[in-house]
């Protein structure tokens, strides 16, 4: 038998061993795509558009569309995503029919594997409402496929709003969406950026369903119905079809250094609103 | 001299199947103090929150009876509950500032009336933390966020967010319970001033307190307003029994 002490320390080190394994397997992943790709970047690689599918140029137009599909897919999913958290939370009995089948919906469509969706938005968006391989095809399919997040996320950081709030601003004589616009949303905004980060995310990394709804063109998307490959597509296609490795790992840091930059934004702004409106 | 300016009868106020107030009727004079005493759990709270209709942003609460203010009926299926509570402020048990500036707290309610103007809205905010004691002390950071003022200090910024909107009636739930016993003296200095202009009508656990600053009091037990008088007869002569048992601190 061990003492209890012998045990402790087990249980110590196989814990710190777990979170060793943890930081170790993503610095590895991440020094790995970071050798085998700095070597394909330079500013003409960032900055040219692509040339011979990809074998010579840069992918400057598939940032520009990674850019744009998700902007759209956010201006998209994330007012009805808050505004659904908005009736879930503050307008909605509790248990109600219509609330129970909102949140349903929401866990069931955040279970779905994003083929499906991809599906869907093709044969839905992309023939049936003829907007063919198009940014508002993709953006259409990827708003769904982040609504559940956004919904959730916002539900959750407006739940977490101190409900004196509510009564002291309601006391005052605010009128019910007074009390929500003033006071409860700018307190769970910090809540909300999250979710659009992790929706953020979702969309530059997904694949197979904006292949099938937003296309593979390599031209550069003037509108929203023009087609579009994202970066993650590119790496995809570049891997896939043996176009080149180093571009497809180059493509591979450059999409891990946006995510850093999106997240580092996001974060500011996340602070510069948590100051006017948390103010510790 | 006198006015009645709230008057409630036969409040009873059920929470979903359970009856937490039975035939509640008080007389309510402008411009004085009316303090509610009893155990805990008796109702003093759900009675404070009849006048101004908070108890119904309670999912299952249900309110039967009439509370008159200046004679108007408040509960009416029409009846404009944003104005009622425009007329009837509150001074909730635990101070909860909102995550904004000092100045933005006050503000809060102008603003919400539709008042835009920046200079009138500082002068508002000028007059009420200067109402509430509190001026002198943050005249110089107004900008900066209530949260990181004192216990007592942000008791006095949610009573200046109340003037600021300016009420008739002021509630007052045991505005006292987490100040130490300066701030406790300050809040009933204020009290002091503050019914001369309005009337006021505070929960309070602490019978001294109670016969220090009220004009009349209110004993509740067990949903039941046992017995209600001046504050000098209530606590002098009291008429019931209970009440003398607690007010001598026989039991609760
Ligand atoms: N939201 C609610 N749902 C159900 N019952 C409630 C609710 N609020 C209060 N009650 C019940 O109503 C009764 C009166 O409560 P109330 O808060 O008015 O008491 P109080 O006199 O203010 O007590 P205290 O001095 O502890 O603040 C209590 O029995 C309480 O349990
Ligand atoms: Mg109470």
């Amino acid at each position: 038998m061990l003492t209890n002490n012998t045990r402790e320390k087990l249980i110590k080190a196989f814990l710190w061993l777990s979170g060793l394994i943890i930081v170790a397997i993503l610095f590895i992943i991440i020094a790995y795509i970071a050798i085998k790709g700095v070597s394909a970047i330079n500013l003409d690689f960032i900055l040219e558009a692509p040339r011979r599918a990809g074998k010579e140029g840069g992918i400057w137009t598939t940032i520009v569309s990674t850019v744009y599909l998700t902007l759209v897919s956010l201006l998209i999913a994330v007012p009805i995503g808050v505004g659904s958290a908005i009736h879930l939370e503050e307008y909605a009995l509790r248990r109600s029919w219509f609330a129970n089948l909102v949140n349903l919906t929401a866990e069931t469509l955040a279970g779905i594997p994003s083929i499906v969706f991809g599906l869907f938005g093709f044969v839905f968006f992309v023939i049936f409402l003829q907007m063919g391989w198009s940014i508002i095809s993709g953006s259409l399919t990827m708003a769904i496929m982040i609504l559940p997040t956004i919904t959730r996320t916002a539900q959750e950081a407006i739940l977490a709003v101190p409900a004196e709030y509510r009564e002291n601003s309601l006391a005052l004589g605010a009128s019910k969406w007074q009390t929500i616009s003033r006071v409860v949303l700018p307190s769970a905004v910090p809540g909300i950026i999250t979710g659009i980060i992790l929706s953020i995310g979702r969309a530059v990394g997904e694949t197979a369903a904006l292949i099938l709804t937003a296309g593979s063109s390599l031209g550069m998307p003037g509108g929203l119905l023009d087609p579009a490959r994202t970066m993650s597509v590119h790496l995809y296609i570049l891997a896939m079809e043996g176009i080149s490795m180093d571009r497809a790992f180059g493509t591979a840091f450059l999409i891990i250094v946006l995510i850093v930059i999106i997240n580092y934004l996001a974060n500011l702004s996340l602070c510069r609103m948590s100051q006017v409106s948390r103010q510790i | 001299m006198k006015y009645l300016k709230l008057k409630s009868e036969n409040i009873k106020v059920f929470y979903k199947d359970f009856q937490a107030l039975y035939d509640v009727n008080m007389d309510i004079q402008e411009k004085r103090v009316t303090a509610l005493i009893g155990p805990s759990g008796c109702g003093k709270s759900t009675f404070l929150r009849t006048i101004n209709r908070l108890n119904e942003l309670i999912e299952g609460t249900r309110t039967e009876g009439q509370i008159y203010l200046d004679e108007e009926p408040i509960y009416e299926k029409d009846r404009d509950v944003v104005g009622l509570r425009r007329k009837v402020g509150m001074v909730f048990q635990k101070p909860s500032v909102f995550p904004m500036s000092i100045y933005e707290n006050v503000a809060y309610g102008p603003r919400i009336h539709g008042i835009k103007d920046r200079n009138r809205l500082s002068e508002i905010v000028e007059r009420s933390l200067k109402a509430a004691n509190l001026w002198n002390e943050i005249s110089d950071r107004l900008n900066s966020p209530a949260a990181r003022l004192s216990g007592g200090q942000q008791q006095r910024l949610v009573i200046a967010r109340v003037l600021a909107v300016e009420p008739e009636v002021i509630l007052m739930d045991e505005p006292a319970s987490a100040l130490d016993p300066i701030s406790t003296s300050r809040l009933e200095d204020l009290i002091g001033e503050l019914k001369k202009n309005y009337t006021i009508v505070i929960v309070t656990h602490n019978m001294q307190q109670a016969a220090r600053i009220s004009d009349y009091t209110g004993f509740f037990l067990n949903g039941h307003l046992v017995e209600f008088s001046r504050t000098d007869e209530l606590f002098v002569n009291p008429r019931d029994k209970r009440t003398e048992d607690y007010i001598t601190g026989r039991f609760g």
